[in-house]
């Protein structure tokens, strides 16, 4: 047992690469945080920045070969989860750590009764026998609010709606009451109204149940009211990482700025052109030697495009990766004295 | 509503795509409303946003414009003629002036054919080269949309969705149109690429003077680029207006539960607004509930609401709402519930 004081998860330097065709790719290159009890945390991201690749790596849900966790330590409840073997892990995952995917319609299995899928999990997890776990199964399709649970958990995943069916995943991951639940774009496939209803759900059930979670998201505007802080990935690399709170308020990573700067305003003047980020993602095979930023980054200057940039500490919860961080830091901080 | 006023580029009256299921022996047909009488005007070199959530029928209306999909009624009128009722032939004509950009930037472009091939394939259809060779129009077309002009002879999965969506707005552009249906052009996109385009898209407008019917189910994109915007429920418009005044005095009460769905990129309003959150799904477009489709979803429903259909009146000048609980004189539903108000629209 590793000493955790309140602390459910630690990640320490974690790196997960895959070998493919054209080289060697560091989906995740060196990721460090950690996770109270009850605490959300958001990861956000671009497709590509190896924000799913992370948390597949706490799950041990990466494929081997072509994938690799290549180092670090991801200490669960006290418990390494790279040390476990597969058995070992298959008792934790679904039972104390469960995951929420995109997409329910793929990972609901089209054949099978919600009721089959959902009663599997707390016969093999909690031993329940058919009876118990049908009710659990009804009582779980009650508490994520999936109305006539009853008669409804005999149906098809084709019988229920999108909102629905990301519902029903969320009774599942939830049935064994985890103690860590990872959301990996729970709401993108979703309307905005239903997306309301899952993310209300899931704070609710957090407050309820006391669950840890972990939020990816492309979408800032998501994760800005769910979590208590936040990682900004980018190119596999962790670019800033801050108190939800001061990361809107005073980011001090030119990416992060420009990603808050990118997205449209409700307030704004009419007929003003959106602040974009020029250029295009990287691609994480073949990257540049300096920060994999520097190419689409205003700011950068010579020593960006030649040297890697160190991982700054603005304070003690709030890092970023830039040569500049703490002038950009500087800037933000004036800029929101103004306001 | 619909006048024919010279600054409308294109006027839908009325217009229905109604797809028929089921059927066969001893069974019932049924009827899809996908579109359910929609009467619109776009007028000339403006940006209609028209938003909705999935199933609401809007992708359809901006495709039955276009006659990608047959209206099964009503008049879509351009130019004087109403193409909705042309001839096929004729309608392949008028595409030169009527183009659309697809959502998915992966499946909307031809694998087996280059970047030039498929940029090139309007302009050789419509002998648009003028005596000038095909070749450099493409390549002209590609430094317009931000792409390198020697990217001619590559395919489309050699490029990144952003390029791909700029490939498929290059193509649009290739017949020199007056009017896009942009369905979803970001929503495939990151949310640094998805700026790129929508700023893309209004330097285009500026330049060429370009109409846009732009589809998107994104709230946030919508009142950017939009200098109006339609609220689709059901195969109806229930709201329309100035984009501005829709988003900061929106009169619908599902418009309002749209907008405060949204999340906004700041943890301090975050912390302060409250959300109206809907109950339940949007409902079956195959059984639709009667009168007001919203009703069953609408926390201010009466009685008279599943049985009167509300038509799209003015409220406030420019501004258009589809309840029969609101009127002109009584704009806000929240006072007119207080007030014991029940029927005064319509």
């Amino acid at each position: 047992m590793i000493e955790q004081n309140g602390k459910i998860l630690t990640v320490n330097d974690l790196k997960t690469y895959f070998q493919t065709e054209d080289g060697v790719v560091k989906a995740v290159d060196g990721i460090t945080f950690t996770l109270e009890k009850g605490e959300t945390l958001g990861i956000v991201g671009e497709s590509g920045s190896g924000k799913s690749v992370t948390n597949l790596s706490i799950m041990r849900l990466i494929p081997e070969p072509p994938g690799k966790i290549v180092s670090g330590t991801i200490v669960f409840d006290g418990v390494d989860v790279r040390q476990l073997s597969i058995d070992e892990v298959r008792k934790i995952r679904g039972k104390r750590m469960a995951m929420i995917f995109q997409d329910p319609m793929t990972s609901l299995n089209p054949f099978l009764k919600i009721s089959t899928q959902l009663m599997e999990v707390t016969e093999l997890h909690l031993g329940h026998n058919k009876k118990q776990a049908r009710e659990h199964a009804i009582k779980m399709l009650d508490t994520v609010g999936i109305p006539d649970a009853k008669n409804r958990i005999d149906g098809y995943p084709h019988e229920f709606s999108g909102g629905m069916r990301q519902r029903v995943m969320i009774a599942m991951a939830l049935s064994c009451d985890p103690e860590l639940l990872i959301a990996d774009e729970p709401t993108t496939a979703l309307d905005v109204t239903i997306q309301a209803q899952i993310l209300e759900l899931i704070k609710d059930l957090k407050a309820r149940m006391g669950t840890s979670v972990i939020l990816i998201t492309h979408d800032l505007g998501v994760v800005a009211g769910m979590t208590d802080k936040i990682i900004v990935m980018y190119a596999g690399k962790v670019f800033e990482q801050a108190p939800t709170f001061e990361l809107f308020a005073t980011p001090a990573n030119p990416y992060t700025k420009g990603l808050l700067k990118s997205v449209p305003d409700p307030a704004h003047e009419d007929g003003t052109e959106l602040y974009q980020i020029p250029g295009l993602p990287p691609d994480v095979a073949n990257l540049p030697p300096g920060c994999p930023f520097a190419p689409r980054c205003a700011r950068a200057e010579d020593i960006c495009r030649a040297q890697y940039p160190p991982f700054v500490e603005i304070n003690e919860n709030h890092r970023s990766l830039c040569h500049f961080a703490k002038e950009v830091y500087a800037e933000s901080v004036a800029e929101r004295e103004k306001l | 509503m619909a006048e024919n006023n010279e600054n409308n580029l294109l006027s839908l009256k009325n217009l229905q795509v109604h797809y028929k299921i089921g059927g066969g022996l001893f069974k019932t047909i049924k009827h899809v409303k996908a579109v359910d009488g929609v009467s619109l005007d776009i007028k000339k070199g403006e940006t209609l946003g028209l938003v909705g959530e999935s199933g609401c029928g809007k992708s359809t209306l901006g495709k039955a414009i276009l006659r990608l999909t047959e209206p099964t009624g009503g008049q879509v009128l351009y130019n004087g003629k109403d193409l909705a009722n042309v001839s096929q032939k004729q309608m392949r004509d008028e595409r030169k002036n009527l183009q659309m950009i697809f959502q998915d930037p992966y499946a909307s472009l031809n694998p087996r054919m280059t970047v030039g091939q498929i940029i090139g394939e309007p302009i050789r259809t419509f002998n648009l080269s003028n005596g000038g060779s095909v070749e450099e129009k493409v390549q002209n077309l590609m430094e317009t949309v931000g792409l390198n002009r020697r990217f001619t002879k590559r395919y489309p999965h050699e490029f990144s969705g952003g390029q791909r969506q700029r490939i498929g707005i290059a193509r649009a552009l290739a017949v020199d149109p007056e009017f896009i249906v942009a369905d979803e052009p970001i929503s495939a996109l990151d949310v640094s690429i998805q700026a790129q385009i929508m700023n893309l898209m209004a330097k285009l407008q500026r330049e060429k003077n370009l109409t846009y019917l732009f589809i998107s189910h994104d709230l946030r994109a919508i009142r950017h680029v939009a200098d109006r915007v339609a609220v689709m429920y059901l195969g109806r418009i229930v709201e329309l207006g100035q984009a501005k005044t829709v988003y900061a005095e929106p009169l619908m009460p599902y418009t309002k539960a749209l907008i405060s769905a949204v999340p906004i990129p700041d943890p301090e309003i975050e912390a302060k607004r409250t959300r109206i959150i809907l109950k339940g799904d949007v409902p079956s477009p195959i059984n639709p509930p009667s009168g007001c489709h919203f009703n069953t979803r609408c926390q201010y429903a009466i009685a008279e609401c599943r049985r009167i259909e509300p038509k799209l009146v003015e409220i406030k000048p420019q501004h258009f709402a589809a309840c029969i609980r609101i009127s002109s004189e009584n704009p806000h539903i929240e006072e007119n519930v207080k007030n014991g108000l029940g029927v005064i629209g319509n």
